[in-house]
């Protein structure tokens, strides 16, 4: 476990369940200090997940969080943002939830655009079920359920996301915590639905896809590399061979969920602070039905 | 022809899906108020879009009844399966209007030329205010408040559709004024001078604004029949009302947004049918587990699975009182009028903040479709308190240290220093995980006993008829209109009826009730008498007789009048 400097967001000595050597732990650092570079503090942080190892990041820094159902953190995430606009809303799970449990919300949460940000732990493995095979295994994975390897085509996230037109998606490796914090510093400042895979080793189920194993299959997008060609982003996406690491794509043009609701015309308030006039807009409409 | 009406009129008009059996409903229904006379509409329809046969029951009466007959005075048959889909319901003294040709039927029938007078005015879509304006004819009204009306309604069609519609109508009128002269009909209905003031509201917008009147301001659903109505009109007022409706993906993420948005300090609402409910069982036990107030409306319609989609039944009790795993309170309502819907579905919000459970507000199709004037509900009638508190440093969501509703206080992100941390595991009172056996034992216990305080508010069940009945009929939800009236007209003085719009928790008072009749009798629009079995399990007692209705369609005031009349 790397050491960090002491920031808002530490718990402080906690008993964290994750196996010692695994990737969440730098992902964690790294979202602790690039929230803290991005001076955001933890009464304006909500942090929601669905269940899994991932899923239990919120429980490790300060904030506020909703640590929900399996597979289902992005529709209370979305709500969340819209119903208060003011709050930095991020969403941390795995793979399995966001991917496989979540496949559906995944797909309409990046149609609805909410201005979040989705960090998904990718470890290409069922961690706390101990060992099945998530929708990003790769062909020929084995597991005890996948006896004779995995054979179905794994998810392809970055490619649905640009499929789908997506604000920011971008892909990450735990290990390279600096280069990880400046992509999710840019995914949180960015509006829209802010996508990084980041992917991890899990040390107790996934023998494949190790640390090295990531060292050696993974390459930084050129510094040339412009985002904004959608084309060449998904071109990029559906690469064989080694993974590309990096923002792939940053769509500009798109509003953003809590943007198009006719409640922030006005005002960006939060709908809970804004005194209700229930009872006179009730009584105009019941008034119409005459 | 020699037909007399008197004081209750049951009106059915009878069509393809498609053909204008709502257009000629909302003429005749705006009209007949228009005339100070009471209306009372409910419908049947199919599960599709074109073709097949639906029908519109208008029921215009001197004292205002509102529900369903199976008796049909007088018909308006669009098209020849009509006669056939209404066989049941027709009867020698039903007066068939329609035209001769299309409906070849084998009985007399007032043949008016619809397709001819449509043509006249250049198409065929006129012969539906051809009908309606013979129609009303027979209750002579006022010849300019039919165009007045046209004219609104066609209003955004264009002043040349409005003419051609008043064209029309007035045709339709002039042969039923004919026919009213040479006597053979008579129709004769009292106006009353209340329904100026009344509106006109529908069991699903009753749901809709009560949710608004509770404070609702956000809303998700995915459509399914029959609550869709209810997602239609507060996307339609979202602006007028100030909140945020949303479409989802499905059932599941439409629940799991609004556990979201209460949360994050918002008053959401989920809206779906039995069916859409299944998808939702899940997030129904993380509401329980959050201690997250939730309110549900669920419309309930034939199962199982896709069923009789457009049709009703009561079936869905038991699967709303005992769905989502694990053990936590809830309350369900069970509104049985449209008032009750209005007053409920505001209610429902007030006692799901209060003692943070999941409030189902249980109605089916018959309810959600049946509309009629009435004396506007009062919004203010409860007014909104909100139970959320401020929170200080170091705030604990699942504190021990519960107030005096039995909760521990309720904050939200932004509101204060605390920071609210809500977990689906079993959580401590910080709302971290926990696996202690001790503190698992006090949540539970700490959620259950919310089920004591909230017992505190169960509403009672309404006496109808002698306080020393012996017969007791007993209801719940939408059966109300048809039980009373027919308790009424089968004229018996030995029998009252007790009306249920809480079924859960059950009323203390519910086997005080029971105990006191010599025989009990209940009446459910499905198969099991599911609020029976749910009578039996918090009294003891068995209910002597069930009178149980499940083809699909809702009790009428004749079969329970002959039911109660063979007691």
């Amino acid at each position: 476990m790397t050491e960090t400097n002491s920031n808002a967001f530490d718990m402080g000595n906690i008993d964290i369940a994750w196996c010692p050597g695994c990737g969440n732990f730098g992902i964690l650092n790294t979202v602790k200090e690039a929230l803290t570079e991005l001076g955001i503090k933890p009464e304006n942080l909500i942090v929601v997940s669905g269940i899994g190892q991932a899923a239990k990041t919120p429980h490790y820094l300060k904030t506020n969080f909703y640590n929900g159902l399996h597979g289902r953190a992005l529709p209370p995430a979305t709500a969340i943002k819209a119903v208060n606009p003011g709050m930095t809303v991020i969403v941390e799970s795995g793979d399995g939830d966001i991917y496989g449990e979540g496949g559906n919300h995944f797909i309409h949460a990046l149609r609805r655009n909410p201005d979040i940000t989705v960090i998904v732990h990718n470890n290409m493995v069922y961690g706390l079920t101990k060992g099945q095979a998530s929708p990003t295994s790769q062909i020929g994975f084995k597991t005890q359920i996948q006896t004779g390897g995995v054979f179905e085509e794994p998810f392809n996230p970055l490619a649905v996301a640009i499929a789908l037109n997506a604000s920011f998606v971008a892909r990450a490796f735990s290990a390279d915590m600096e280069k990880t914090k400046q992509i999710v510093k840019k995914a949180v400042a960015n509006k829209g639905f802010s996508l990084v895979d980041i992917f991890q080793p899990c040390v107790s189920f996934n023998k494949v896809n190790t640390f090295q194993w990531f060292k050696e299959n993974t390459y930084y997008l050129e510094d040339a590399y412009s985002p904004y060609d959608r084309q060449e982003a998904f071109r990029r996406a559906v690469e064989t061979g080694k993974y590309p690491l990096g923002i792939f794509y940053i769509n500009k043009d798109k509003k953003a969920f809590e943007d198009n609701q006719g409640v922030y015309r006005e005002g960006k308030e939060p709908l809970w602070s804004r005194k209700s006039a229930a009872v006179d807009k009730v009584r105009a409409l019941l008034e119409e039905m005459k | 022809m020699n037909k007399s009406f008197k004081d209750d009129v049951s009106i059915v008009i009878c069509g393809e899906a498609g053909q204008g059996v709502q257009t000629i409903e909302k003429l005749l229904i705006g009209v007949f108020k228009g005339a100070s006379l009471h209306v009372f509409a409910t419908k049947e329809y199919m599960s599709r879009v074109r073709g097949g046969s639906n029908s519109t029951e208008i029921r215009v009466s001197s004292l205002g009844k509102r529900s369903y007959l199976k008796r049909i005075d007088l018909l308006v048959a669009l098209d020849k399966d009509a006669l056939g889909h209404l066989a049941d319901r027709i009867t020698a003294e039903t007066v068939i209007i329609g035209e001769k040709e299309i409906l070849q039927a084998d009985r007399e029938i007032i043949d008016v030329p619809l397709s001819k007078i449509a043509a006249e005015e250049g198409s065929g879509i006129f012969a539906n205010t051809a009908a309606a304006g013979f129609v009303l004819s027979l209750f002579r009204i006022n010849r300019e408040l039919l165009s007045g009306f046209i004219n609104g309604l066609f209003a955004a069609k264009g002043p040349e559709i409005a003419a051609k519609n008043i064209s029309a109508a007035g045709k339709g009128y002039d042969i039923g004024t004919r026919l009213l002269s040479e006597g053979g009909i008579e129709i004769n209905v009292r106006a009353d001078a209340a329904v100026k003031d009344h509106i006109i509201l529908s069991g699903a917008e009753a749901v809709a604004l009560g949710a608004a009147a509770g404070g609702c301001d956000f809303v998700s659903a995915y459509p399914m029949t029959p609550s869709t109505g209810i997602l239609t009109y507060l996307s339609k007022h979202s602006g007028d009302l100030g909140i945020i409706t949303e479409q989802a993906e499905d059932e599941i993420s439409a629940v799991n947004m609004v556990l979201g948005a209460w949360y994050a300090g918002s008053r959401g609402l989920v809206i779906t049918a039995g069916g859409g409910f299944a998808l939702m069982v899940e997030a129904l036990s993380l509401s329980g587990m959050l201690e997250s107030p939730l309110v549900l409306s669920v419309g309930q319609r034939p199962a199982p699975a896709t069923g009789l989609p457009t049709r009703t039944e009561q079936g869905d009790l038991e699967n709303v009182l005992y769905s989502g795993h694990g053990e936590f309170p809830r309350i369900i309502l069970s509104p049985g009028t449209v008032e009750e819907a209005f007053y409920l579905s505001q209610k429902a919000f007030d006692l799901a903040d209060r003692y943070q459970v999941p409030v189902i507000i249980l109605s089916d199709q018959y309810l959600a479709d049946c509309y009629h004037d009435l004396a506007s509900p009062d919004p203010a009638a409860l007014p909104v308190t909100k139970y959320v508190v401020k929170t200080d440093k170091g705030y604990r969501r699942y504190s021990f240290t519960v107030n005096s509703d039995g909760v521990s206080p309720r904050g939200i992100p932004g509101n204060g220093e605390g920071l609210i941390c809500a977990d689906s595991d079993e959580h401590d009172e910080e709302g971290h995980i926990t696996e202690s056996a001790p503190v698992r034992k006090k949540m539970v216990d700490k959620r259950l006993s919310k089920l004591e305080f909230l017992k505190r508010e169960v509403i009672p069940p309404d006496l109808y008829g002698p306080a020393d009945y012996e017969t007791l009929i007993v209801g719940w939800g939408s059966t109300f209109g048809a039980i009373k009236e027919a308790l009424d007209a089968a004229g018996r003085k030995d029998t009252a009826y007790l009306h249920f719009k809480q079924v859960y928790p059950l009323h203390p008072s519910t086997g005080g009730y029971l105990k006191k009749a010599k025989r009990t009798v209940i009446v459910e629009n499905n198969a099991t008498s599911q609020f029976g079995r749910l009578i039996k399990m918090y009294t003891g007692l068995d209910i002597d007789r069930r009178i149980l209705k499940y083809d699909g369609s809702p009790f009428s005031v004749e079969e329970l009048t002959e039911e109660f009349k063979k007691l």
